[in-house]
């Protein structure tokens, strides 16, 4: 031990777990982060927040120096990065945003490298073991390949590989992506226990539920540093500009449209049956106050959440007309049912992934598809899309069965894929032609259509661009225009804004709420709990059943009859897949 | 450093951690054993791979012409004529056909379905008669197939001087008789000098591929960024890498030879300890291969890619295993010296088929490791703890 670094380490590392001081990092002639300045404390839960490309991975991967910053300083408890980096990574331990750990290898064997390589005897540390498993949860799981446990478990697998060898700060990079609700209350849990014990932990995310649960954030807008403190200071700057429509039920997506429209309103999102809406700074609600007259609704003043905080910080969320809605021609069926299945059933092996699955989804309906991680959600939705033979029962597509006539199917249907499935080697203006070829759009209309395409989506600027370098909300565009190029009447999301900052997804939303009011009938799996709020429905699945099957506001409703006062979509969803009576894990 | 309690005192930067560390290294070899181990496609690399390979070049590359056929066509219905033709349907490397009229072969030719035809023309036995100033008789052959039309020209004329000197030999026996012997291989099997080499060829396979496959796997599949992220170190992530790889080289090598030697018939006319040695050093230059396009390219596709081109193809077609190095062209001749292949190649195919000859492995041994500490030097350069 060097006696420099050690006074290094008890002066700064008094108060302050992470001193940041004017940190600049650029990648080529991008920004990454600007004169970035601030401290992470001990014993507290930080929460890292902003939209996409805010630079919140840049920070992390500064943080545990694996990127050197361009100017400025960082120390971490009481070393600098740069100049100490091997003592930086005895102290902290990190979490990437991608699974990091090895696949093919077993918890056991994972959690053995990770102590080994922290300089720790698994043999002479089966006490520390036993306690990481206990602590999250993964003792029944020990030989079981780390590549196939769920999303959940792979996270809590790398949180117990991350504490290895108690590092004093702990850095995790968006752990909540791709975690479904109950899993993601038992990685609170933990972290709550650690900062309890005086850990600094670092928790980055873009959903605005997690900031709010953290004691202090740091919020990042392109490199900068909007807001330094308790998520509920930034609330309270909003003060009471957040109101509620009550009950506006088929008419709150027209209503969300017009009150987006309105000069005085800066944010607006769909919650059940009613729609919640954010005032701009110094205005005053009379013109709400005309529209629930006009409409004969009710509005309530509500108390504000940090998201409206957040998105009125970053100047308010995007208009609500979709000019691709506005385009659509208004989809006419024979049937008033767009998509069914009856008794559907999909086995691997021995092991049941759907089981004996039925529901109708009506015509111009937003049908959500929730459950945790394993339920058997994505395995349904394949099936419904024709990606994967059902086992036995049936499913049908706008009257085409599945089974039999599938292509006629597919062709009546957009399907838009989780990770976008874009082709990275193409432009965009070829990503648009290949989904107008393969949908079999010749001539004119194709000409036409992809024209439209880039008016509605304003890619004009991007069109020899390639998807990767195009904006997180470009692209998720772009992936739209080709889901949509054949017109399709019913539209499947997967996971459609995994990991997409708020921002973003209201525009998403926009485009598909003015879809739904021109009759399309949508198919949506998510994790994101307001998301849910947007679908007239919703079926929750829980190992492979469907085990409720109602509107949002009906499912909150179960779950306040059951004690709950006041629940969330995402305590209505824990509550019901608690109740179901099983360990939701067990399934995956 | 010693004085320090590491439970209650944060580890300072002490300069031990940048040491090599022999648990970190011995925790990560065993990860990367048990990830090869049950890596399906690693196994099929590694051992699979040699036994097609070896088999291919064993049987379906023969570099030998055995049974070529070709069409005698006979003319002449003289008795010495007939002699000439018997003589032809006497030899294992040709499979002759008769006919009478070189109508009939010339289109069997043109169809492929013969390499070359002789006619014995009409005038055979006047021809013969005038001793020599007149070529006997005339050979066609299939020029697309340049190496087999060779072949079969000179060894129809080797047939017809061997029926002529038959001849001689009646009248008045010939004092010195010539007959060629070829040395370490005296049948002239090309098995024989393949099968060594293409031991260099999975070994290129398994050390430069494969190396740079799973480090770029590693990166690909964000593992990396998390292993950066713990006390271990560049070399002790990297060494952790190499030596399993540098065992499952070593072990296919071994089984590469014992199939040479007990199931292809191949000698070993030199010691085992010298194959080990020979292979041991070429590991240096293969890994140290893979470990600098891995660190280039940081994906498998683009790593295969390069491996391909850069390791694969030069030790097959530069290295002398394929292809005589001294038939090539000056320029190409001088690329052939930096591929270490080429070292590995000629001191296989010594110890394989001539013995322990230490005046060709000193030399080969000294260039392969030179090679090799080149490139380890230069992914050492290019590889840094961070991802930047």
């Amino acid at each position: 031990m060097q006696p420099a670094s050690a006074v290094a380490a008890t002066g700064a590392g008094e108060g302050a777990a992470v001193v940041i001081e004017g940190l600049d990092k650029h990648f080529g002639s991008l920004r990454a982060l600007r004169s970035l300045s601030a401290r992470v404390h001990y014993g507290r839960l930080t929460g890292l927040v902003g939209p996409d490309g805010a630079g919140k991975t840049t920070l992390m991967r500064i943080l545990t120096g694996l990127l050197v910053p361009d100017a400025g300083r960082v120390a971490l408890a009481g070393y600098d990065v740069v100049r100490d980096n091997d003592a930086i990574h005895v102290v902290s331990g990190y979490m990437p945003q991608r699974f990091g750990l090895y696949e093919d290898l077993s918890v056991m064997e994972n959690m053995r490298l990770y102590a080994q390589l922290r300089g720790l005897d698994a043999e002479r540390n089966a006490g520390l073991f036993a306690e990481l498993l206990d602590f999250t949860r993964l003792a029944p799981f020990t030989t079981r390949l780390a590549g196939r446990l769920s999303g959940g478990m792979k996270q809590k697998l790398g949180l117990a590989c991350a504490l290895m060898a108690r590092p004093r700060v702990l850095l995790l990079d968006e752990p909540g992506v791709g975690v479904d609700p109950v899993s993601r209350q038992d990685l609170w849990r933990m972290v709550q226990a650690l900062t309890d014990e005086g850990m600094a932990v670092v928790w980055s995310t873009a959903y605005l539920d997690e900031a709010e649960r953290c004691q202090s954030v740091l919020l990042l807008n392109q490199g900068q540093l909007l807001f330094d403190g308790p998520p509920g200071e930034l609330t309270a700057q909003l003060g009471e500009r957040s109101f509620r429509l009550e009950n506006a039920g088929a008419r709150r997506r027209a209503l969300l449209t017009r009150a987006l429209e309105l000069p005085s309103v800066s944010d607006g999102v769909i919650q059940g049956a009613g729609v919640r809406l954010v005032l701009r700074k110094g205005a005053d609600s009379a013109q709400l106050r005309e529209l629930a007259g006009q409409a004969q609704v009710r509005l309530a003043a509500v108390p504000a959440r940090f998201e409206d905080a957040f998105i009125d910080l970053l100047g308010g969320g995007p208009g609500g007309s979709s000019a691709l809605a506005e385009r659509f021609a208004p989809v006419e069926l024979d049937s008033d049912i767009a998509v069914s299945c009856h008794q559907l059933t999909r086995r691997f092996g021995d092991f049941t992934a759907t089981d004996n699955v039925s529901f109708e989804v009506h015509r111009g309906e937003i049908f959500g598809l929730l459950g945790p991680n394993g339920a058997g959600k994505s395995t349904t939705f394949k099936m419904l899309c024709g990606l994967l033979r059902p086992t036995s029962g049936e499913a049908q597509v706008v009257g085409h069965d599945l089974r039999r006539a599938s292509g006629a199917a597919k062709a009546r249907l957009g399907y838009m894929a989780q990770k976008f499935s874009l082709y990275g080697l193409l432009s965009v203006r070829q990503n648009l032609e290949f989904s107008a070829g393969v949908y079999g759009l010749e001539g004119d209309t194709r000409r036409q259509r992809i024209a439209e395409m880039i008016d509605t989506f304003d890619l004009g600027g991007w069109l020899s661009a390639t998807p990767d370098s195009l904006p997180l909300g470009h692209k998720q565009r772009l992936a739209l225009a080709c889901a949509l190029m054949h017109r399709p009447p019913v539209l499947f999301l997967d996971e459609p804004t995994s990991g997409v900052d708020p921002i973003t997804r209201r525009e998403f939303w926009t485009h598909i709420n003015g879809l739904a009011r021109k009759g399309v009938t949508i198919m949506v799996t998510t994790h994101f709990m307001d998301e849910a709020e947007y679908c007239d429905r919703v079926a929750m699945l829980s190992r492979a059943r469907l085990i409720a099957l109602d509107t949002p506001d009906a499912l909150k409703r179960i779950t306040a009859e059951a004690g709950h006062a006041e629940p969330t979509m995402e305590d209505a969803f824990i509550h019901l897949v608690e109740s179901s009576g099983r360990e939701p894990e067990v399934a995956a | 450093m010693n004085a320090t309690d590491p439970g209650t005192t944060p580890p300072g930067p002490a300069a031990g951690l940048r040491r090599f560390d022999l648990r970190h290294l011995l925790a990560l070899v065993r990860k990367e054993s048990l990830q090869a181990w049950r890596d399906p496609s690693t196994l099929l690399i590694a051992f699979v791979l040699p036994v097609v390979l070896l088999l291919l070049f064993a049987h379906a590359v023969s570099l030998d012409a055995k049974d070529v056929r070709i069409g005698v066509v006979l003319e002449s219905p003289g008795e010495p004529a007939q002699e000439l033709a018997a003589a032809f349907s006497g030899t294992r490397f040709l499979d002759a056909s008769f006919a009478h009229d070189r109508r009939e072969v010339a289109d069997r030719l043109v169809s492929g379905e013969l390499r070359g035809y002789v006619v014995i023309p009409q005038d055979f036995e006047r021809r013969l008669a005038q001793q020599g100033s007149e070529p006997l008789v005339q050979i066609v052959t299939d020029g697309s197939y340049p190496n087999t039309a060779n072949y079969v020209e000179n060894y129809a004329r080797g047939v017809v001087q061997a029926w002529r000197a038959g001849l001689d030999a009646a009248a008045a026996p010939q004092p010195v008789v010539l007959e060629p012997r070829y040395w370490f291989n005296a049948e002239l099997e090309s098995r024989r000098a393949l099968i060594p080499g293409a031991i260099a060829i999975v070994m290129t396979i398994i050390g430069t591929m494969l190396t740079a496959l799973v480090v770029a796997r590693e990166w690909e599949r964000g593992t990396m960024e998390a292993i950066l992220s713990t006390p271990a170190s560049v070399a002790e992530i990297l060494a952790g890498k190499l030596l399993p790889y540098f065992v499952l080289g070593m072990l296919a090598t071994l089984g590469a030879a014992a199939l040479a030697i007990f199931v292809f018939d191949v000698p070993l006319r030199g010691s085992l300890a010298a194959l080990l040695l020979l292979s041991g050093v070429f590991m240096v230059p293969a890994l140290g291969q893979g470990l600098l396009i891995s660190s280039l390219a940081r994906n498998q596709f683009l790593a295969a890619q390069i491996a391909l081109f850069t390791g694969f193809m030069p030790a097959f077609m530069l290295s002398g295993f394929l292809y005589e190095i001294d038939a090539m062209p000056a320029p190409i001749r001088a690329i052939t010296r930096v591929i270490p292949a080429r070292y590995f190649v000629d001191s296989l195919k010594t110890v394989f088929l001539a013995g322990d000859v230490w005046a060709v492995f000193l030399p080969d041994l000294a260039a392969m490791a030179l090679i090799g500490a080149l490139f380890f030097m230069l992914a050492r350069r290019a590889t840094r703890k961070n991802l930047e």
